[in-house]
């Protein structure tokens, strides 16, 4: 585990549950980013709370990128074949809403809940995950 | 302080907390996903982070009757597992796995300027849409 970084990934995980925990102490709605991102694209109600919340997220990591570390490369490896970035993009779309929830909605505030719907939805959605990455490396297209 | 400023302050906090967590790089979130090749566990520290942070404030106001803003507190009705929970949540992992991009890192990738993030959150919007207007 070469690239393991549990120190970063615990303060980063920390700061994420405080901005959900804000965001639930003022307005009462959990933090679930797929159904944000479905109620700015779709609904008229909150519509313009979600569209800032969404571009929060955007402007959050511009500051980090490039006010607080302009000379740090930013880290950001992904894959530009639209074989994997059309249908992984349309079921990450698809898929959240069908299931009520995404690593946020169900990861985090559901598991936080303790709800047992939620921690069934996240160990399947890790499942899901490991095997299409497993299947992928087998036919060669990851390491 | 209203519904709106504090909607922005919060996705700003969030997406900072991404950054520094690492998961706005898709290959660390492939790590995590890749169990059976250089295994990165660091996922797990961000959602234990943030529940951690999030539970304990979670159960002390969740029977409140409205928020700090006066608004309705909203919680998810008590549904039963079904299909649709089964099936949704197994084709999103499925699709994480083909890109290594959730709902929240994919919309702060916007912040690297990198125009395949545009492609990615396109299909996504279709796919929300298409959930939307096939199945009630």
């Amino acid at each position: 585990m070469h690239n393991f970084t549990p120190i970063s990934a615990l303060i980063g995980g920390i700061i994420i549950g405080l901005s959900v925990v804000l965001y639930f102490y003022t307005t009462g709605r959990l933090a679930g980013i797929s159904g944000i991102f479905e109620n700015a694209v779709t609904q008229s109600s909150k519509r313009l709370s979600n569209i800032l919340f969404l571009i929060g997220l955007v402007i959050g990591p511009m500051f980090i990128y490039y006010i607080i570390s302009p000379n740090e490369p930013i880290t950001f490896e992904i894959t530009h074949s639209y074989l994997l970035i059309i249908p992984g993009g349309f079921l990450v779309g698809f898929g959240t809403r069908l299931g009520g929830g995404c690593t946020s909605g169900h990861g985090i505030c559901g598991i936080g809940r303790l709800s047992v719907n939620s921690m069934i939805a996240t160990a399947l959605f890790v499942a899901t995950g490991i095997i299409t990455v497993f299947i992928l490396q087998q036919l060669g297209v990851y390491l | 302080m209203n519904d709106k400023i504090i909607s922005l302050i919060s996705g700003v906090i969030f997406g900072i907390g991404l950054v520094i967590s690492g998961m706005t790089n898709p290959e660390k979130v492939l790590g995590f996903l890749s169990i059976t090749h250089n295994w990165d566990a660091s996922l797990i520290f961000v959602m234990g982070g943030a529940i951690l942070a999030f539970a304990p404030f979670f159960f002390l106001l969740k029977n409140k009757e409205v928020s700090a803003l006066g608004a309705k507190i909203e919680l998810p009705e008590k549904q039963n597992i079904d299909k649709k929970l089964l099936i949704g949540t197994a084709l999103f992992g499925v699709g994480w796995g083909l890109v290594g991009l959730c709902p929240g890192p994919a919309i702060a990738a916007l912040a690297t300027f990198d125009p395949i993030v545009i492609i990615f959150l396109v299909s996504m919007a279709a796919g929300v849409l298409a959930k939307k207007n096939i199945i009630k």
